[in-house]
């Protein structure tokens, strides 16, 4: 279960703009999977390790050795709004 | 030119290297019918032959390749079927896409998919649904349903997809041709479009087992750029192998009755059925075994991939690529109106279920607890391994439904990757074969091994091939 | 001279209690997470690449070095070290990160607990940097909205951040310590640590609470001290600023404060994420870092000799006070010039002395590496004074002559002709001239009143300018009145 006041509070964390008409449904489809999914939680998981690799490899390191970089106007290519030399957004105060 | 369309990929590679085949008619020909895709398979199509550069001396002899959209490829559109990235042409090549191009392939097209490779229909991609070559009421499955589609009815002769869930292994299911799921880690990420780091992996989609492994001992390989790839323990062969004797086949009770969740067609059911019993004349034994927490890997994977993806699409924010819409609340205003306009429903689900799942007072609920679920699958698979050498499965629980009939229920979708998901939360390779036809559609048998028992997958999933001798030209007219 | 040791509480009533979060970039070749050269002041946007835009498809691979000098750092601060650390997302959105998450260590950082003189280190752990945001005023095009211009030569750029326990109770104990971090990572020779720079970043955890009281207060948090002047000053003001509160009765509220050091004052400062959730959970594109003997050994290797450890050498086997050598040790600078100019023939304690306040009284600051006094030429005085050659008076003479042109002690003695008035035999009849012309100091010395020499001495050295030795003086007076 989710409830509507969740649905807005996770949409304002990932940056979404929902209508009300996508926060109602939202939260009915939302509700839907997660009464599925929480069956999980029924499990008894006590003191199961949590595996976030399935890959056993460790110190996959880099040496210190620089690569060239892309020319500016590599970088800048597809940016949406390109001035001064960088990529210009909104202030973040504005 | 016809007969050149029915030749494999390896009999085209074998037919350029003995001078049979002219490269470029062959690319033409491919080139030709991709333009005239009408299935919406592909995304963007060449204009042109790319330059052979001698590839046709290499083992791929310059045979036109399809290429999911969201491996990134230098100059050419990699929008991952999604209109924040509508347009939108990286400066650099996935390090799979550049083995192959090395190796002799070259790249014909850019397929279509579902958005970020969410999706198990192909009807969430921005650019519009792709039409099973079966069946064109119906949908071809997904994510990679661009790839399949085009591979099935003959506008490629093979193509690269991407398996998060299911997303190689489901499409290739309802279009009646061969898609394997890699062991995590063999085939490098890098320049694949993330969707969850932790379970994707890039393999090929095929008409033939053959062409599958002849694509993948091209892929392999660590790459530098991948922190989770590893050095492919052996060569990959090409599989000759057409008896089954000494092999151990699991059934897993838990993925193949017909109940909550598993719903599996009886159509499906039955022709899975009939090829345990080919296995069988051909020498396998097979027993029931069992996989007890099977049954929760939908629930973990609906977890653990939309909290990845939540975190792997916080990067379209309209500041350095893609689409941007000027908010009326300054910063805050643009990242919400460039994320609201530039994804899907479907993607704005699962960012907003993985940001939920994530979220501080539920994360050990269901993140936690979803990692551990995972923890214990692989605990399953490794089990049956010690009784079994693969685990058998049909790949999907129906057949190709029709454009729309899912769209309206989400959970109902998900519930496609029931079989596929437990696999891709161990890592461990899986590879589905076309399994004869159920009401005129095709079904999908699946097989899963160990890590990196690709070569002994491979090997039976060729046996059982020749055996069932599924002849799929019906869909490349 | 403050110490690190016996600073007091600056109130009776109330104990300050500050916990340091310091964030210092490490002077790799390049970026912590790609092969993009470091950079700095250089024209925006020319060191990236696809990793650090974080453009789709790419991934993160850890940068070897960063690693090390992260050992490195952990060692020198006697740190607990992971035998397993793992790298976690923290996500936000902000335009100066390319990912919409920084890539930082979380439950298991590479250094666990440790300590740097008497402040406790919590834990030490890796990250990349982000990127800069610049200003760009009225961007014209959003009618009447300000724009800023992102540059992400920066972004990506390896970090150490290390966190203290609150173990500091005053503002200047917070600059003294900062400074012997600072000099710590410099002879380890992993940053440029540059405040103005921003290769070295403070923040500050501040409460108060009444003196002696176990509990701990409402803390804020104090950012952009970018000098150690700044760091003492916004401490201090915001130490003043809470027991003001308290003082009025009114409480605290727990907030992030930007101190201006041009006006002094302490803003709240508008927060990057209105909700505060930063969804930690493990890089899945990211493998553990598990330490082997040979990154071990090869970051002890790298290991100088540390500036406590020095400390205790200057005590234990030069002599010098705990103070002195602490101030000496402390400082780089200082060190090499006292141990360039130590020798045999050179009395370490004395040497000590003359480099640590009168050296210093002369140059402040300045490293004594780039005054025009030679090493040698500080042990030179130090021996003509210990040899009575020369009288400390005389002695500061030659020194500020140092200061000026440099040169050598013994030539500007000579020359100057400050040296000693030696032989009795040479002082004698100036003694006798003195005593005949303060006959009535004469008296009163005899009377038994010592302190009338005064006088005396004065009209000899006058003669002498300066260059007669007291104490051979007083003898020569004692024994030419028979006492
Ligand atoms: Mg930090
Ligand atoms: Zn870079």
């Amino acid at each position: 279960m989710i409830d509507r006041a969740q649905v807005t509070h996770v949409a304002r964390l990932a940056r979404l703009e929902l209508t009300e008409e996508e926060i109602e449904r939202m939260t009915r489809e939302l509700s839907a999977v997660l009464d599925h999914v929480e069956k999980v939680t029924e499990l008894d998981l006590e003191g199961v390790p949590p595996t976030s690799h399935v890959v056993d490899v460790v110190n996959a390191l880099r040496p210190d050795e620089p690569r060239a970089s892309l020319p500016r106007e590599a970088a800048l290519a597809s940016a949406p709004d390109a001035a001064d030399e960088g990529f210009r957004v909104p202030s973040p105060g504005a | 030119m016809s007969e050149l369309i029915d030749l494999s990929a390896a009999a085209a590679a074998a037919g350029v290297q003995a001078g049979d085949v002219d490269p470029e008619e062959l690319f033409e020909a491919y080139r030709d019918r991709a333009a005239r895709d009408d299935l919406g398979a592909f995304t963007w199509v060449a204009e042109e032959a790319p330059a052979s550069h001698g590839a046709h001396e290499r083992p791929l002899a310059g045979v036109p390749l399809g290429v999911k959209d969201l491996f990134c490829t230098t100059g050419i559109p990699s929008q991952a079927g999604s209109k924040i990235l509508e347009g939108y042409r990286p400066p650099y090549t996935a390090t799979v896409v550049r083995q192959l191009e090395e190796a002799g392939a070259r790249v014909l097209g850019k397929t279509n998919q579902d958005e970020f490779a969410m999706g198990s229909s192909n009807e969430n991609s921005a650019f519009g649904p792709v039409l099973n070559p079966w069946d064109r009421d119906r949908v071809p499955g997904g994510s990679s349903g661009g790839s399949a589609a085009a591979v099935a009815a003959g506008l490629v002769p093979w193509a690269l997809g991407t398996d998060t869930g299911g997303s190689i292994r489901q499409p290739a299911s309802l279009c009646g041709i061969v898609g394997l799921k890699p062991t995590y880690g063999s085939v490098s990420r890098y320049g694949m479009i993330a969707f969850a780091s932790s379970l994707d992996q890039a393999g090929p989609l095929t008409r033939d087992v053959r062409d599958a492994a002849l694509l993948f001992r091209h892929m392999v390989g660590q790459d530098p750029c991948d922190s989770t790839s590893l050095a492919y323990p052996e060569g990959v062969r090409l599989p000759e192998r057409e008896d089954l004797r000494g092999i151990r086949l699991g059934v897993p009770e838990e993925l193949t009755r017909s109940e909550e969740g598993g719903e599996i067609e009886p159509g499906v059911l039955a022709s899975f059925h009939e090829s345990l019993a080919r296995a069988q004349e051909l020498g396998a034994t097979v027993e029931p075994c069992r996989l007890p927490h099977a049954p929760h890997a939908l629930s973990a994977y609906y977890l653990i991939a939309p909290a990845e993806a939540s975190s792997n699409l916080a990067r379209f924010d309209g500041v350095r690529y893609g689409l941007r819409v000027e908010g009326d609340d300054g910063l805050a205003g643009m990242y919400t109106a460039t994320r609201a306009a530039g994804f899907g429903d479907e993607v704005k689900r699962r960012i907003m279920l993985g940001t939920y799942a994530l979220s501080s007072g539920y994360y050990d609920a269901y993140y936690g607890t979803a990692l551990k679920v995972r923890t214990k699958i692989s605990e399953d698979f490794s089990a049956a391994f010690e009784r079994f050498d693969f685990v058998v499965t049909p790949t999907s629980p129906t057949v190709a439904f029709r454009l729309g009939e899912k769209t309206g229920d989400p959970l109902s979708m998900y519930l496609n990757d029931f079989c596929t998901v437990p696999m891709s939360l161990a890592g461990i390779p899986a590879i589905s074969i076309p399994n004869g036809l159920s009401d005129g559609l095709p079904t999908g048998f699946q097989i899963a091994g160990p890590a990196f028992s690709e070569n002994r997958l491979l090997d039976v999933a060729h046996a059982l091939e020749k055996s069932i001798g599924f002849d799929g030209s019906a869909a490349r007219r | 001279m403050s110490t690190l040791t016996t600073t007091v509480p600056e109130t009776r009533e109330y104990e300050p209690v500050i916990g340091l979060e310091i964030h210092v970039q490490l002077s790799t070749r390049t970026k912590m997470f790609c092969g993009c050269e470091l950079s700095f002041g250089d024209a925006p946007n020319v060191h990236t690449c696809p990793v650090c835009l974080g453009l789709p498809g790419t991934l993160p691979v850890v940068n070897a070095r960063a690693v090390h000098f992260g050992l490195m750092i952990g060692m020198a601060l006697g740190c607990e070290l992971a035998p397993r650390s793992i790298f976690h997302r923290k996500n936000y959105f902000y335009p100066d990160l390319p990912k919409g998450y920084q890539v930082s260590q979380y439950d298991v950082p590479l250094c666990g607990p440790g300590h740097l003189g008497d402040v406790r280190i919590h834990r030490v752990h890796m990250e990349e940097d982000a990127a800069k945001l610049v200003h760009a005023g009225e961007s014209g095009r959003i009618h009447g909205s300000d724009s800023s211009v992102v540059d992400f030569n920066r972004g990506g750029t390896p970090l150490v951040e290390i966190v203290t326990e609150p173990d500091v109770r005053s503002a200047e104990q917070a600059r003294e310590w900062l400074g012997l971090l600072r000099t710590t990572l410099r002879q380890l020779g992993v940053s440029d640590v540059n405040m103005d720079e921003g290769s070295l970043r403070c923040d500050a955890n501040v409460s108060i609470r009444p003196a002696g009281s176990a509990t701990l207060g409402v803390k804020t948090e104090l950012k952009n001290m970018n000098s150690f002047r700044y760091l003492e000053r916004g401490v201090r003001a915001e130490i003043e600023r809470q027991e003001g509160l308290l003082r009025a009765g009114e409480a605290i509220v727990q907030e992030t404060l930007h101190f201006d050091p041009v006006s002094g004052a302490l803003s709240p400062l508008r927060s990057k994420e209105e909700a505060h959730d930063y969804r930690y959970f493990p890089e899945p594109d990211l493998v553990p870092v598990v330490l082997t003997e040979e990154m071990l050994s090869a970051a002890r290797d790298a290991l100088p000799e540390l500036p406590a450890t020095r400390a205790g050498r200057y005590e234990r086997d030069l002599g010098l006070s705990p103070d002195r050598a602490r101030q000496l040790a402390h400082r780089a600078d200082l060190a090499q010039f006292y141990e360039a100019a130590l020798g045999d023939g050179v009395d370490p304690v004395s040497l000590a002395n003359w480099l640590g306040d009168d050296l210093v009284a002369r140059i402040g600051d300045a490293d004594p590496a780039t005054s025009k006094v030679e090493p040698r030429a500080l042990a030179a005085l130090a021996a003509l004074v210990a040899g009575k050659k020369v009288n400390s008076g005389a002695a500061r003479q030659v020194l500020d002559k140092l200061v000026a042109e440099g040169g050598d002690p013994a030539q500007i003695v000579e020359a100057e002709g400050l040296g000693a008035v030696g032989g009795s035999d040479e002082l004698r009849p100036v003694v006798q001239e003195a005593l005949a012309a303060h006959a009535d100091a004469a008296e009163k010395i005899r009377g038994g009143n010592p302190k009338a020499i005064g006088p005396i001495i004065g009209f000899v050295m006058k003669q002498t300018q300066g260059r007669a030795d007291g104490g051979e003086v007083t003898r020569l007076v004692r024994e030419e009145l028979g006492l």
